[in-house]
Formats: structure tokens, C-alpha cells, sequence
């Protein structure tokens, strides 16, 4: 009896505790409440990324959630591309990332470009936490397996063992040409992703 | 064992107080809505729905109206996306309205957000009424962070001061019994 009590106890301060930490909200939208995991603030940037403007992108081939396999090279002399990657699924940030993009649909397109959104969680995770957003016209591919192996190659593999919150932006010719490790706390404001991709 | 139930309680107490503290941050129905100043809106159509005589910075209690309804939101946030067009229903409501259109205006404010990202939220789902920009959360920290949509409905006194009537996370439902409740509430 007396140790169920204290157990109550503990789990309690463990309840107070939380109540007291989980509150900034980065704006956050009421579609995720009481879903999202608050990591507190992060160390904003923990990796340096050893590919640079100008240099070619480094292949890869990953599933994405409708079932199909996507690589990057299916894309070269037609599209430019756009690669959101971002740190895990059910995080505060880019739960308000991707369905910002979801409705510039036109600014990609009107640049000629495709996004891909990249996350190192798995398929069902990413179909679940995706589903929240609504539908998105962009592939979302799981860099899981072996596991952040494409974050790897692009040199943003967070020691974790999340990705960095970072956009490359590849021409057709699939060369990098723009490249923003961002804060992995707060969002890329989408502009200067378009004007970046105006200059393609 | 009396000592343990003493120590249960106060930690219930504890985070009862904790919870509320939290809730208190933002302002609630029969408050006053924070005296800040919200960025202009771009376009002069917006300025002058608005009642403001020049494209400056303003106060709430500026803006010519009885009733002035504050949608918190983002271009990030799905929730926001899915209420747009039932915000726009609720507008339109009121335009329609000879007896509402100059005495309820509705005010977007874009916490987080850019220019560009709040103009593309407003040709996205085509609205009507102004979207001004947060951009730094200044307005958004001021009202206790919230979650969006969050809508406040402020009445706007003949002394410049303000009263919230309604304060409340989420979607409005359904717009005309969102207006008819802001009509018996205001007394319109």
C-alpha cells in the first residue's frame, strides 16, 4: 500500500514536471495538439555538411510512402529539385514545415520543380504523422534504412541520429545549387526558397 | 499514511495551479485585448476596410468597428488551411449584412509569418478581409502563444477601450451561429 502511494507520488512530479516544460508552441497548430513531442530547444546546427554550392548532388534511391521508389537521378534534364529534409516526424517545427508547402504548390511549379520530403523515420510513422497535414502532392521518402544513409552522404546526420533541418536546391543538371542548414528550432521562411529557385 | 495523503494532495494542488498558470497567459472572455501595435496590412483596400487613415502601425481599438474578430493562424498550419474557407463563409456573412458590414471587421493576424508567406495564404483560399504579419511572434507571445486558429472576439468601446467576448482555440464551426452568438453577445 504504502508503495503504490509513493509510486503515485513520483509519477505525479513526473506529471507536474512535464506540464511545466511542454508549453512554447512555435505557433504551433491546433491539427497536432497533444501530438508532438517537444524536444526542448536543440543545439541549432551539430553537423557541417562537406558538399557545396556547385557541387554535384549525391545520388540516392529511397521508398517513398505511396509504395513507389524514388531517386534522385529520375529527375535530371527534367526538373529541378527541392529536398526538404527535416529532423523527425511528431517534432514541433516541421509539423508546420511541410503543409506550408503543401499549399505553394503553384511557386514550385511555376520554378519547374519537385519536392521531396525526407525524414529518417520509417513508412508508417511518416504515413501517420503525414496524414495530419491533409493530402500532400509531394513524395515523402524514408531515409530509415540503413538508418539516415542519404542524411549521411549529405553530410547533415545529426550525431542523434535526426537530420539537420536543411534544404539543397539542384538544378536539372543535378547540381547543387543552393544549400541552407537552418536552425534546426525554426522554420525556413519559404521566400527565400523561391528566390532561389527563380534564379534557376 | 496521513503524511502521504497530506503530500497526494499538495501535488495535485500543485499541478492544478500549474495548469492554470499556464491558461492564465492568455487573455480570456471579459478582458481586455493587449494594447500592442499590429503591423499595417500591404494593400490599401485592407487599410481602408479597416477604418485606419494611413498605412501605419495600429492598435485594436483603432480599427473602426464594434466588434473586432482576431483569427490567429499560420500559412504553416493545416488546421488554418481546413478553417479558411469557413472564415471566408463567416465574412461574407457579414458583408451581406447592411446592419453588420460596417460594425464587425475581421482581422487575420499571421504569427511567424512573412509577407510573402501571409499574401500566399490569402490567394491561396482567396480572402477578402486583411491579413497582417507577425512575423517575430511579438502579438503572438503577447496573447499567451496559442495554438491556431485561435480566434478572439473583441468589442471595441467608445473610449478606445476593449472587451473580449469570446477567446477560444480551434475551429468557429458553424458561421452563422458563430455570428448570431457574437450578436446576442454584443447586444448588435
Amino acid at each position: 500500500m504504502k508503495k503504490s502511494s509513493t509510486f503515485i507520488i513520483y509519477f505525479l512530479f513526473i506529471l507536474l514536471f512535464l506540464s511545466s516544460t511542454v508549453s512554447g508552441s512555435f505557433g504551433a497548430s491546433e491539427q497536432f495538439k497533444g501530438k508532438i513531442f517537444n524536444p526542448g530547444n536543440l543545439k541549432p546546427i551539430a553537423t557541417k555538411t562537406h558538399l557545396k554550392k556547385g557541387m554535384k548532388a549525391p545520388d540516392f534511391t529511397l521508398p517513398s510512402l505511396s509504395g513507389e521508389k524514388i531517386s534522385l537521378k529520375q529527375f535530371r534534364g527534367k526538373k529541378n529539385v527541392v529536398i526538404s529534409f527535416v529532423p523527425a516526424a511528431w517534432t514541433p517545427v516541421c509539423s508546420d514545415q511541410w503543409p506550408g508547402y503543401n499549399i505553394a504548390k503553384s511557386l514550385f511549379e511555376k520554378n519547374n520543380a519537385i519536392l521531396l520530403g525526407i525524414t529518417v523515420d520509417n513508412i508508417p510513422t511518416l504515413y501517420a504523422w503525414t496524414k495530419e497535414m491533409g493530402e500532400l502532392w509531394f513524395p515523402v521518402l524514408s531515409d530509415f534504412y540503413p538508418h539516415g544513409a542519404v542524411s549521411k552522404k549529405y553530410g547533415i546526420l545529426r550525431p542523434d541520429g535526426v537530420s539537420e533541418r536543411a534544404l539543397f536546391v539542384i538544378d536539372k543538371k543535378g547540381i547543387i545549387r543552393y544549400i541552407d542548414v537552418h536552425d534546426i528550432n525554426s522554420r525556413p521562411n519559404l521566400e527565400m526558397l523561391i528566390k532561389e529557385l527563380e534564379k534557376l | 499514511m496521513d503524511k502521504t495523503r497530506f503530500i497526494l494532495i499538495s501535488v495535485f494542488v500543485l499541478i492544478f495551479v500549474s495548469y492554470s498558470f499556464a491558461i492564465e497567459k492568455s487573455p480570456l472572455e471579459g478582458e481586455a485585448f493587449p494594447d500592442i501595435s499590429i503591423t499595417p496590412p500591404e494593400n490599401q483596400n485592407d487599410i481602408d476596410y479597416l477604418g485606419l487613415k494611413e498605412k501605419k502601425s495600429f492598435k485594436l481599438a483603432q480599427i473602426k468597428a464594434d466588434i473586432v474578430i482576431v483569427e490567429i493562424f499560420s500559412m504553416y498550419c493545416p488546421y488554418c488551411q481546413k478553417e479558411a474557407p469557413v472564415v471566408n463563409e463567416l465574412f461574407n456573412k457579414i458583408q451581406e449584412n447592411n446592419n453588420l458590414r460596417n460594425r464587425i471587421k475581421i482581422l487575420g493576424i499571421g504569427a511567424g509569418n512573412t509577407q510573402f508567406e501571409v499574401n500566399l495564404f490569402k490567394s491561396q483560399y482567396d480572402i477578402k478581409f486583411p491579413l497582417v504579419i507577425d512575423e517575430n511572434f511579438k502579438i503572438h507571445k503577447a496573447i499567451g502563444e496559442v495554438r491556431t486558429p485561435y480566434f478572439f472576439v473583441v468589442k471595441i468601446n467608445s473610449d478606445g477601450s476593449t472587451k473580449i467576448l469570446y477567446s477560444k482555440v480551434g475551429s468557429i464551426q458553424e458561421p452563422s451561429d458563430f455570428l448570431n452568438m457574437i450578436i446576442n453577445k454584443a447586444g448588435l
